[in-house]
């Protein structure tokens, strides 16, 4: 490296990464998937995985993805919770191309995609 | 470069490292590899967390659990439970972290709730191997603002502003040390980083070395800007392993993105460092010495003047600064004389890094704003006193510092009031004292300490420091006399006149302070024979209490003199005129029926 526009593209690269450190500015968007026995046997792991492949394809920051235990709807996992704007979506039945239908309307493009919610298949 | 939803931070610092945190991150990369989570979770090792008693410490990010006392054997259940099923492994929280069944984050702990992190601020949050790392936490952007937007001159006066202090102990204004350099004449000048921390039971400079080794860098490349050097050297001992490896890691990846050596960022400025190596002796801390050790001399002061500033190493002006205040640097760069000003006291700017140790719940490694009273970082941050013990007082300073009593605990901490006191923020060790320590051992301690390490050059030093040692030893074996007391204060004070450098100036410090606060401990000493504390063994006697006694006979058997006397079911006694005080019998009484007093 010989030059400060190459220090700022590295600055910028890693700090995409190192975010996840910081709590506050990483606490825009916050995606907890439930990854209890029930979520994991029903195929959390693939939708967690295509969330976070999504959000690196799309060089978002600012999101966390974490996981959290059994929220008590087994027949309804996979699912997960998104916090954005002080708002709390639940998104149930999900699988890994419905995941990444979510990052993309509802992170990115800020519409919530109802037909997932809870909402819909209460 | 991959998204990891799940960073895991694993303490490298050398106190966590001896406790195993290098078997514990195998051993986790094992397991995760295992789960198939590798590609998920970054595992880094970062430096010291600061909290070294909770140690091995162990942060999962985003969410920030703070684990703490992990074992290679937890690293199962952390992989499997947290990382795989999102379950927090509750037993293995840090203490503090876990109130109501509410799993608090590390930042809301109270032990890094109070602090204000400037020096320590990328210590356990970046990889210090990984200088990609450290640019995205602003790293290396105050000498690109330095080599484009500032004279050397603004640079220096940008410091001054920023009132930074010293801080390897004296306290010497910062930018007025750069200005002389750069005012001093030399066809060579050279930048130096004092890393031969010393002080018992201070490890700030080693954390920051091992934790942020760019940031020390960075800033003497600034200062070599500043003051027109294009050479610098770090000297560290021999004895900080961890720290010497990182350094060496940081300087090859600064050199090979070409932020080290000719042309720095295409600037035409060159600047490039060594690390020399001390083999660990106290005096080579002086800077005098330091340098006579960097031109490969066996480490012993020189008379100042003529001060580093003129003539230094090779004879050459030579900048030199100790890790804390290089580490300070940058962050006064990036965000401003004032920034930093507005943080402290009047007289003292800033934050200071202290190691606590000793009686204290929380040994570890605290920053806090300069004027923080003494209570505070002994009781909110350092969690009091262990096992309900009573406070007695707080050696500040180390070896060169002295002791302070609890009438002192509302002192902010500062340069001025502390030396007001009679101790000193030295490189910033603190050891807290309770109930159980005696006050003319802990002097002999740091006496003994200070004897050791004279490097023997002049003689008040050399001689006179072994005198007060005897005179010490005579106390604490029941020998002394009230002259004794009178001839330990003149030597001290005529000690401190006399003595060629720093480490002579100060070694009696410990005595005067604690004769000064805990008179009536010495003349226990000396006119009762007795030990206030039950420490000193050669005035205790052992006693059995009779009421408590049920004569179960383990005492006798133990006594390796057979000077317990007293048949079974009856009351013992020690025979003290016989008794060699080793304290088997005490040990092994499972009533609590024998004292020493």
């Amino acid at each position: 490296m010989k030059s400060l526009e190459d220090l700022k593209k590295i600055r910028e690269a890693t700090l995409k990464n190192l975010q996840l450190r910081n709590q506050d500015e990483s606490e825009q968007v916050r995606i907890v998937v439930g990854m209890g026995t029930c979520g994991i046997s029903a195929g959390a792991r693939p939708v967690l995985n295509a969330i976070v492949e999504e959000l690196n394809k799309r060089n978002i920051s600012g999101v966390s993805v974490v996981q959290t235990g059994c929220v008590g709807m087994c027949r309804l996992e996979p699912m997960f919770d998104l916090y954005k704007n002080g708002e709390k979506v639940t998104y149930v039945n999900m699988t890994p191309e419905k995941s990444r239908e979510v990052v993309a309307e509802h992170v990115v493009n800020n519409h919530v995609v109802s037909g997932y919610t809870i909402g819909k298949t209460e | 470069m991959n998204f990891y939803r799940s960073h895991v931070l694993i303490c490298g610092g050398t106190g966590c490292t001896s406790s195993k945190s290098v078997e514990i991150k195998e051993e986790l990369e094992r397991n995760l590899e295992q789960l198939e989570l590798i590609n998920e979770v970054q595992v880094v090792m970062t430096g010291c967390f600061g909290l070294c008693e909770a140690g091995p410490i162990i942060i999962v990010y985003p969410e920030g659990t703070f684990y703490s006392e992990v074992k290679v054997e937890d690293m199962k259940r952390i992989a499997e439970e947290h990382l795989l099923k999102g379950r927090i492994v509750k037993d293995l929280l840090y203490k503090e972290a876990l109130v109501d069944d509410q799993v608090k984050s590390v930042d809301e702990v109270e032990f890094y709730s109070r602090q204000t992190r400037i020096a320590l601020k990328n210590c356990g949050v970046i990889d210090p191997e990984n200088i990609d790392e450290y640019i995205a936490k602003d790293g290396y952007q105050a000498i690109a603002k330095v080599l484009t937007e500032m004279t050397p001159e603004a640079v220096i006066e940008e410091i001054k502003a920023s009132g930074l202090r010293g801080r390897g102990g004296a306290g010497f204004p910062t930018g007025l040390k750069w200005e002389f350099t750069a005012k001093a004449t030399g066809d060579q000048k050279y930048v130096a980083c004092n890393a031969d921390e010393g002080d018992p039971g201070a490890f700030m400079d080693r954390s920051v070395l091992e934790g942020d080794p760019h940031s020390v860098i960075e800033a003497m490349a600034i200062a070599g800007y500043a003051i027109g050097a294009s050479k610098g050297y770090v000297y560290v001992r021999a004895e900080y392993p961890i720290a010497v490896k990182r350094l060496k890691i940081a300087i090859d990846q600064a050199r090979e993105y070409g932020l080290l050596g000719t042309n720095i960022l295409d600037t035409g400025f060159g600047f490039d460092l060594d690390i020399r190596l001390g083999a660990g002796a106290f005096v080579c801390g002086e800077e005098t010495a330091l340098i006579e050790s960097i031109e490969g001399k066996r480490g012993m002061p020189r008379p100042r003047p003529p001060f580093p500033a003129q003539k230094g190493i090779w004879g050459k002006p030579t900048l030199l600064n100790n890790v804390e205040t290089y580490a300070n640097i940058t962050q006064i760069i990036n965000n401003g004389a004032g920034w930093f000003a507005s943080i402290g006291s009047e007289k003292s700017k800033g934050t200071k890094v202290f190691a606590l140790g000793g009686k204290i719940n929380n040994t570890g490694l605290v920053e806090i704003p300069m004027g923080t009273p003494l209570r505070e970082v002994i009781y909110d941050i350092g969690g009091g006193i262990p096992d309900g013990k009573k406070f007695k007082a707080v050696q500040t300073g180390g070896p060169s510092g002295g002791c302070l009593t609890d009438e002192h605990l509302d002192t902010p901490i500062t340069y001025d009031d502390l030396v007001a006191l009679g101790s000193m923020m030295g490189s910033g060790g603190m050891i807290v004292m309770d109930e159980d320590n005696c006050m003319v051992d802990i002097a002999r301690f740091f006496l003994d300490f200070t004897c050791d390490e004279s490097c023997g050059k002049c003689t008040p030093c050399r001689e006179g420091t072994k005198r007060m040692l005897e005179l010490l030893d005579k106390i604490t074996s029941g020998k002394g006399t009230l002259e004794d007391l009178d001839q330990l204060e003149t030597l001290a004070y005529t000690i401190k006149d006399t003595a060629l450098c720093g480490l002579g100036q100060t070694a009696p410090n410990p005595v005067l302070s604690t004769l000064e606060h805990f008179r009536d401990e010495y003349e226990a000493h000396v006119k009762n024979k007795k030990c206030p504390a039950g420490i000193c063994q050669d005035l205790l006697e052992y006693y059995i209490i009779p009421d408590l006694c049920k004569g179960c006979t383990k005492c006798s058997r133990v006594c390796p003199q057979d000077c317990i006397s007293g048949e079974v079911k009856q009351l013992h006694v020690i025979n003290v005129e016989d008794c060699i005080k080793c304290g088997a019998c005490l040990d092994a009484c499972p009533f609590n029926a024998i004292i020493k007093q």
